[in-house]
């Protein structure tokens, strides 16, 4: 079994040594065919204070003049040794913005996720236990409707009933304004990230709630809880000691993978929060053409998503003893 | 210990849109158990065999509508009463080890099925153990899952969750299928041992031979019928009653091996009166008037109007 976990976790480094290079090469191509310009993003506002002959030595410095191959294959090489470059809207090392943007994301995702898992997890319970009745239609129409709403949206919804008219939660940020982050407390933080990480949430919910529910509902009708029924099993007792079992698997799993959307709705939930997170970071990014930071957060949220997948599959190998046993015997 | 008599279960379905449809799957059926006894349900699939075991244990779907008398130790069983009863007084053996749950070690499965019938944990975790040794299941065996068991061993735990729940009617639903003859003796021994210690035991197979091995009198049912309750001897001593029971053993390889012509009714187009009427040699127009009742041929019930000739 060791040794069956030490070929799977070899052969999955490998797929993410490919998915790397596949992401450097299109970030590469896609950006070097975009129609930004390295020296005017960088420049910015003093374009008109600066000569021909000045961007000409600038380019010369950067390499511009090469041809796109011996340039791809120049940052490749600094890719590899781990320097990302340096962000120009911030001036500080990439890995370093990223570094710190990401711990101030990291609290709100990781209260979303766990949120989302067990609020999903506890309502497709409800609603498969109870197929059909009315309750099982209101989650699923939850399910539906928020599943189908724009996380934008929701966000922009929440903030207007509960930062605007009720004022109980702040408008903006990730701190109070005018107050020094060594001064900020615990509360204070958790205030801020409340609502973007409801909003978060409540999306998040609608996955893992019906998926749960169509898994019960399939464990509810298989043989052994028919025999479970037989042996004088109730519904709760049949849930408590089958149910959960059986559900929690695949849940796991989905909610591991779905780490990608909780990413993206990240991007678009910060935004509306001006929350200074990694999503915020990567809209100013792009809005402001800073190529460097833009491409470091590409490859950091690969690397994010694939490690959520991972997890998910090791889950499996690891939790199941039909794969755990199975594969060793 | 148990009667069932003149039970019928009809199942609404949607048919078309909001329209509804009944559907009668087991009509006039009778059978009765009495403690000590094996009494052995034969009949093709679909003529009600498994049905009538979730009819007993109270597990039917919703959606089935039952009709009748069926009595345990004298008194109505109600669904409520089922409900109080499946698991401690009447226990079920399921087909396959498909009906143990996969992620769940078996140990861990029997015990809570004890636990079900009443014991407390330790006495429940006592009879297990002392279930499993008496069908030589080793203790490690209580720590695998359903997957790593083999044939025999899955039919021995599927026994034993009968045997801890010291239920006195015992259903065992199509215990034998696609086993070596081995393992069908020995699952057939288990049964036969579960009777001579006072309980009532129910066999529902499709196979007539395995049947014969061990039960006191065998059930003939028939598209949702009873047709005949025979003693167990009768087949042997050429006694059987019902042509549907007669050109049944007649298909057997050691006998004649010639099959029954045609196929059962569907339960949406039941000939009007004998439901084997659209089969049988014997056929005459009175037969086709209405359901034959039960009579008393040669010392057993059987549900056919020619069966004393």
């Amino acid at each position: 079994m060791q040794l069956g976990i030490a070929a799977f976790m070899l052969r999955k480094l490998l797929r993410l040594a490919l998915l790397l290079i596949a992401v450097a090469i299109f970030s590469f191509v896609l950006i070097s065919l975009s129609p930004i310009d390295p020296i005017d993003a960088y420049v910015g506002a003093d374009m008109l204070q600066i000569s021909p002959e000045q961007r000409d030595i600038i380019a010369q410095r950067w390499g511009l003049d090469q041809p796109m191959m011996t340039r791809f294959i120049l940052w490749l090489r600094q890719l590899a040794s781990g320097n990302l470059g340096t962000s120009i809207i911030f001036n500080q090392p990439v890995s370093t913005v990223i570094g710190s943007r990401f711990q101030t994301s990291l609290q709100m995702l990781a209260i979303a996720w766990l949120l989302s898992g067990a609020l999903g997890l506890a309502m497709g319970v409800v609603a498969g236990a109870r197929a059909g009745s009315w309750l099982d239609r209101a989650i699923r129409f939850y399910a539906y409707t928020l599943a189908a709403s724009p996380t934008f949206w929701v966000a922009l919804l929440l903030l207007l009933v509960f930062s605007v008219s009720l004022k109980i939660t702040p408008i903006c940020c990730a701190t109070p304004p005018g107050v020094l982050t060594k001064d900020v407390t615990v509360w204070q933080r958790l205030h801020h990230l409340i609502l973007p990480a409801a909003t978060l949430s409540l999306i998040g919910v609608a996955n893992i709630a019906l998926h749960t529910r169509q898994k019960l509902i399939e464990v509810l009708n298989s043989d052994y809880v028919l025999f479970a029924r037989a042996q004088g099993e109730s519904l709760v007792g049949i849930i408590r000691h089958h149910g959960l079992r059986n559900i929690i698997l695949p849940a796991l799993t989905l909610q591991f993978a779905s780490l990608s959307e909780l990413f993206g709705g990240s991007v678009l939930a910060e935004q509306v929060f001006s929350y200074p997170g990694l999503g915020k970071a990567t809209v100013e990014a792009a809005l402001r053409s800073d190529v460097p930071l833009l491409v470091g957060i590409v490859f950091f949220s690969a690397l994010f998503v694939y490690t959520g997948n991972l997890i998910a599959d090791l889950t499996y190998q690891i939790v199941d003893p039909r794969i755990r046993i199975g594969k060793s015997s | 210990m148990l009667s069932v008599q003149d039970l019928n279960i009809t199942f609404t379905l949607y048919d078309r849109g909001l329209a509804q449809k009944q559907l009668t799957v087991i009509t006039q059926l009778d059978l009765d158990v009495k403690a000590g006894e094996v009494v052995a349900v034969v009949g093709a699939s679909g003529s009600g065999k498994s049905l009538l075991a979730h009819a007993i244990l109270g597990i039917l779907p919703d959606n089935a509508q039952v009709s009748g008398k069926m009595l345990f130790k004298g008194e109505p069983l109600t669904l409520n009463r089922c409900q109080d009863l499946r698991g401690k007084a009447i226990a079920l053996i399921p087909q396959s080890i498909g009906y143990l749950d996969p992620l769940m070690q078996v140990g861990q499965q029997v015990q809570r099925t004890a636990q079900l019938s009443g014991l407390s944990r330790p006495a429940a975790k006592a009879a297990v153990d002392r279930t499993f040794a008496r069908y030589r299941l080793a203790a490690i065996v209580q720590r695998l899952y359903p997957f790593q068991l083999s044939g025999g061993m899955a039919r021995r735990v599927l026994v034993s969750t009968a045997v801890v729940s010291q239920a006195e009617l015992v259903i065992a639903d199509e215990p034998t299928p696609g086993l070596h003859p081995d393992v069908v003796t020995e699952t057939l021994n288990h049964l036969r041992e579960l009777a001579s210690e006072g309980k009532g035991v129910i066999l529902i197979t499709h196979d007539i031979e395995a049947a014969l091995q061990i039960a006191d009198r065998v059930a003939v049912f028939y598209a949702g019928t009873t047709v005949e309750i025979a003693h167990a001897q009768d087949f042997s001593n050429n006694k059987i009653r019902h042509p549907y029971t007669q050109a049944l053993w007649r298909s057997l390889p050691q006998n004649e091996f010639i099959p029954i012509s045609g196929s059962q009714p569907t339960p949406e187009a039941l000939p009007d009166g004998c439901l084997f009427s659209d089969r049988c040699p014997w056929v005459t127009q009175e037969c086709q008037l209405e359901r034959p009742p039960f009579l008393q041929v040669r010392g057993a019930p059987v549900r056919c109007i020619h069966a004393d000739r």
